[in-house]
């Protein structure tokens, strides 16, 4: 019963988390200031992801086999490879170096 | 949304790809969170129920860490939502494009994720936006909660998803959307230094705080630019509208 509650509780508050997000009158975010800073959004959001997905286990900065598919990722998209060679390079890379018994 | 006659538009077929790959990489790793749903003494209904309901990997995977753990009520939804604030942050992203009403207000809520909210962010126009969005949300709500089941039935046999490299194919899904971003010397300056306040928040500061502290470095940007140069919302003469490069 504990668990249920618990889901319950975090599934009810991660909905209104998701939900106040579309609840800002769209006015305030036509504002120039607001609208610049959700310009630059996007470059910090995912610039943070690279990193979180990359670099992180939990509360820790690790450095892995992500990192070497990171790198792959990068020089793909340097020689203007398609989204899915991206994508597919970084994990065979990754895949790879764990089967040579890299963490 | 889009009509039969621009089926046949390659941007569109390319954002169509990019979401169902970010989806498939994305619904695997619920293989992972079912298996250990159930490992940590969830039963299988519950373990479903949370990824039906909740539906965002992190706060999920902390749920079940606390409790699983033997931690409490409070503190496991606290470590949950805490998570869960940068959600609210994409929401305020995407409201003007994707202009739920009504009913449609909750699928969109519920959709809102890192990976539905980072294909969106990373197009040019609006329609390529909002059919980035659908595609990874609906691709990943559909995948995660069926690979969530898969997990919970077969517990371990299936092994670890980062044997297959699925982890480092989420690295480079973020990075090659980031990537187009970065001709304008701006969101580069903004990109180093929000990955840098992430990098350095990750061991002081609670799982979930990084990504938010993130968001303030494009915050200070945006308005400390108003003393640069006289007109920082005027678009990049360089930048032609509907090059994906």
């Amino acid at each position: 019963m504990t668990f249920w509650i618990a889901i319950i509780g975090a599934s009810l508050i991660a909905f209104g988390l998701k939900f106040t997000g579309y609840t800002v009158p769209p006015a305030v975010l036509e504002k120039p200031r607001v609208s610049r800073v959700t310009t630059l959004l996007p470059a910090a959001l995912l610039a943070a992801l690279v990193v979180m997905q990359t670099f992180t286990t939990g509360s820790q900065l690790v450095l892995d086999a992500r990192a070497a598919g990171l790198l792959v990722a990068a020089v793909a998209l340097l020689l203007r490879a398609p989204f899915l060679v991206v994508v597919v390079a970084a994990a065979a890379t990754a895949a790879g170096l764990r089967l040579l018994g890299l963490p | 949304m889009a009509t039969r006659a621009d089926s046949a538009d390659p941007q569109r077929r390319a954002v169509i790809r990019q979401g169902l790959s970010v989806a498939i990489a994305t619904s695997l790793y619920g293989i992972s969170f079912g298996a250990l749903g159930v490992a940590s003494g969830f039963t299988i209904w519950q373990t479903c129920a949370i990824s039906l309901l909740l539906f965002s990997g992190g706060s999920q995977f902390a749920l079940i860490g606390v409790l699983g753990g033997g931690g409490g009520i409070g503190a496991a939804i606290a470590a949950s939502s805490l998570l869960g604030v940068r959600n609210t942050l994409y929401g305020l992203q995407l409201t003007t494009t994707l202009k739920p009403r009504g009913l449609m207000r909750i699928p969109t809520a519920q959709m809102t994720i890192d990976e539905s909210t980072a294909v969106a962010i990373a197009q040019e126009t609006l329609p390529h936006k909002r059919l980035g969005f659908w595609v990874t949300g609906v691709g990943i709500y559909a995948g995660w909660n069926i690979m969530t089941l898969v997990g919970a039935l077969a517990g371990n046999a299936i092994g670890d998803p980062k044997t297959y490299g699925l982890d480092a194919a989420a690295s480079a899904a973020f990075l090659a959307l980031l990537w187009p971003r970065l001709h304008r010397r701006e969101p580069v300056a903004v990109a180093i230094a929000a990955a840098f306040v992430a990098a350095i928040l990750v061991p002081v500061t609670p799982v979930g705080i990084p990504v938010i502290a993130a968001a303030l470095v494009a915050v200070a940007f945006g308005l400390f630019r108003r003393f640069g140069d006289g007109d920082a919302t005027a678009p990049d003469p360089r930048r032609t509208p509907g090059d994906p490069t």
